[in-house]
């Protein structure tokens, strides 16, 4: 079909997230919400546990977004989300989009159980991980989404990370739920164009936002944009959607970028050997293949 | 050796010297330095204990229970909802008589969303069947996991215990720790070795259904185990002192024998408190200050021997039991009934959320129970 023209789809001029909020220079996680809002409109309500975003949004009582948003326990989001929408649902309301805002210490963690839950009642709700790979909030602890190489406070440099991050989508697609999607900040249109997408579809729908947190990652916060384009140019974090068990690459790079550029950017992999790389590159390498096969074989 | 050190820091070596052999923690807020400091330590080796960066507080409890329950020595901290998440684990580690020792930062509930210091996350948690400890220093956080560990593991006790510290006036402000060498830590807290654990070579089932014929009898033993640990917290305390030169008990009076007002404080208000009796004395007021060091089990008999003598007992809580009054306050009035003590007493709410308690404030509180009707509860500095 059309599928040039969809891609062109223009970005709605409305700003939601208003200037003022507390994110630090060069924040991911704050432009996530920015387009995310940016699809949705106001006729929504936002759950938010513990995490940047509850602090980015202000303190009270400020709020910088100007919709209803609810804070919520760290490992409550999905389940407050459930409640929201089939309290709506219950007095007759089938318009108001209810979206959990997670981060990943909340979603691939703590929250999991709640998220979990929610997906398998196929709950009407869009829940959204912004994905920063670590606990940010409370000053960059490892997560189970760190990636295998990273350094975080926990996983101190002469011990930093070793394990892969949990293949949190892949779970979730086992889950049946009607729709899935990665995305990153540096493709604002192909965000949007899968929250529009989101609104549209009944049940539990789960958004994986690649956002790059310079605090946390010891990067210059001038490259966030760069570094989650680069993020998918090296198939680290390819964009792809799962709607209804098929699957679709958004963007197949066609030459994929060596990753050594992406991680001599951010402090947190300085330490790296190069055997390591060369490992990160292989198994990076390796699950793309598989990525491929699933859009073949259940495309 | 003598060291500069936060409170958070001084939590990881207090369970360093305590030789702990496994740690399953999970970060938040004012705690973070806690696990940092000690996934640091663990990693480098200088402690040598598995440590399990678990996915939630309530995982990081039930790992506990489960090295603890293999007869292996386990610590953790947490704060505020992490505390609270654990409660349904907490009763767990208490009713299957687990010798656990957790630092807990005293912290604010939400909502809204605060990080600072407030009590209500561990009064919440009184009736879990732990015991707790109110920190008022560095060296009172250090000091306290070690005799932690020697108290709740005594075979005629085997509680848990919760060393608490406030927010930020401990948790992040540094101060001088004097810290013990690991040889003389040993003599006095020797290896674990519990009677009942999992163990292949004498199998047996804990914590199986229980009928009414029995599970009345297992609480009436943690009465007993409560009362013992009164005794031997201190016994323990004073041992310490023989040994190390800092003696501790369960309540310590400051200038209580000629006071006609003596502030009923806990955690780092005491401190402050002292300092305010000091200064009111000046003045020529006849001010005492009685610190609550351990709120379970509760010292009713210390407390009644410290207050006999007074005029008015003030009790500042850092907490409220909604609907009711300040948790320190409800008690203390109870352990002076018991003694047939007819005293004006005042309940001062103050410090909620991390609000400053100051040597001002504390005054103001003097001023306000000088002038205020008895037996009531106000809460100091309402902004209207
Ligand atoms: C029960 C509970 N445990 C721990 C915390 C402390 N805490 C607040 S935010 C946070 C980390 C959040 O990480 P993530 O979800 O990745 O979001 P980010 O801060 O990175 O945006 C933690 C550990 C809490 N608020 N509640
Ligand atoms: S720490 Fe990272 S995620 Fe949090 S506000 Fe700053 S840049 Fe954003
Ligand atoms: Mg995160």
């Amino acid at each position: 079909m059309n599928e040039k023209k969809e891609l062109r789809l223009s970005i709605p001029k409305e700003e939601v997230l208003q200037p003022g909020h507390l994110a630090c220079q060069g924040c991911g996680a704050s432009l996530a919400m920015r387009y995310a809002l940016k699809a949705l409109g106001r006729d929504i309500i936002v759950d938010i546990p513990a995490c940047c975003w509850a602090v980015i949004d202000g303190p009270f009582p400020y709020s910088a977004t100007n919709i209803p948003i609810y804070h919520t326990a760290f490992e409550t989001a999905a389940a407050v989300a459930s409640g929201v929408t089939n309290g709506l649902k219950a007095i007759g309301n089938d318009h108001t989009t209810v979206m959990a805002w997670a981060g990943d210490g909340g979603t691939f963690d703590i929250g999991i159980q709640a998220l979990s839950g929610a997906a398998e009642r196929n709950d009407d709700i869009i829940y959204t991980v912004y994905d920063n790979e670590a606990y940010m909030n409370t000053g960059i602890q490892r997560s189970s989404a760190t990636p295998h190489g990273a350094w975080t406070t926990t996983t101190p440099v002469k011990h930093y990370r070793k394990g892969w991050k949990k293949d949190l989508d892949s779970i979730m697609v086992a889950h049946g739920i009607p729709y899935l999607a990665t995305a990153s900040i540096a493709y604002p249109e192909d965000m949007i164009k899968k929250y529009l997408k989101a609104q549209k579809i009944k049940g539990t729908k789960f958004i994986h936002v690649y956002a790059p947190c310079p605090t946390g990652w010891k990067s210059d916060p001038a490259m966030t944009i760069h570094l989650a384009k680069m993020v998918v140019e090296t198939n680290i974090f390819p964009l792809y959607e799962v709607e209804n068990g098929k699957y679709k690459i958004n963007i197949k790079p066609k030459n994929r970028k060596p990753l050594d550029e992406y991680l001599a950017m951010q402090g947190r992999f300085k330490h790296l050997p190069q055997e390591e790389i060369e490992y990160l590159q292989r198994t990076f390498d390796e699950k793309w293949e598989i990525l491929l096969k699933k859009e073949e074989h259940f495309g | 050796m003598k060291t500069v050190m936060n409170g958070d820091f001084a939590a990881s070596y207090g369970a360093m010297t305590s030789d702990v052999k496994f740690v399953a923690a999970y970060p938040i807020t004012p705690q973070t330095l806690i696990v940092e400091k000690l996934s640091e330590l663990v990693a480098d080796g200088e402690l040598d204990a598995s440590f399990v960066k678990v996915e939630s507080e309530h995982s990081a409890m039930a790992a506990c229970i489960g090295a603890q329950a293999a007869g292996i020595r386990t610590f953790t901290a947490t704060s505020s909802q992490g505390l609270l998440l654990m409660c349904e684990v907490l009763h767990w580690a208490a009713r299957a008589r687990l010798p656990i020792v957790l630092a807990n930062v005293n912290r604010a509930v939400a909502p809204g969303w605060s990080i600072w210091a407030d009590a209500q996350d561990s009064i919440s948690q009184r009736d879990t069947g732990w015991m707790q400890v109110y920190a008022e220093n560095n060296q009172d956080v250090y000091d306290s996991i070690l005799m932690a560990y020697k108290i709740a593991e005594d075979n005629d006790v085997l509680l848990p215990m919760m060393v608490n510290l406030d927010a930020f006036f401990l948790s992040h402000t540094s101060e001088v720790v004097d810290l013990i060498d690991n040889d003389k830590a040993k003599e006095f807290l020797p290896a674990y070795d519990p009677e009942y654990k999992l163990d292949p070579k004498n199998p047996r089932a804990f914590g199986a259904l229980t009928s009414p014929e029995h599970y009345f009898e297992f609480t009436y033993k943690m009465f007993e185990a409560m009362e013992v640990a009164k005794k031997k917290i201190t016994q323990v305390g004073k041992e310490f002192g023989d040994i190390f030169g800092r003696y501790y008990d369960m309540t310590e009076s400051y200038k209580i024998d000629d006071a006609e007002t003596v502030l009923v404080t806990f955690g780092t208000i005491a401190g402050t408190a002292k300092e305010s009796v000091d200064r009111l004395r000046k003045e020529g007021k006849k001010v005492g200050n009685l610190k609550i060091r351990v709120f379970r089990p509760f010292p009713a008999e210390q407390i009644i021997d410290a207050l006999k003598n007074a005029k008015r007992v003030v009790v500042i809580d850092r907490d409220y039991s909604y609907g009711n009054e300040g948790a320190f306050y409800t008690e203390i009035k109870g352990a002076l009934y018991d003694a047939n003590l007819r005293i004006d007493t005042y309940g001062m709410i103050a410090g909620l959320g991390g609000r400053d308690v100051s040597t001002t404030v504390i005054k103001e509180i003097v001023e306000k129970a000088e002038t205020s009707e008895p037996n009531k509860t106000y809460f100091i500095g309402v902004k209207k």
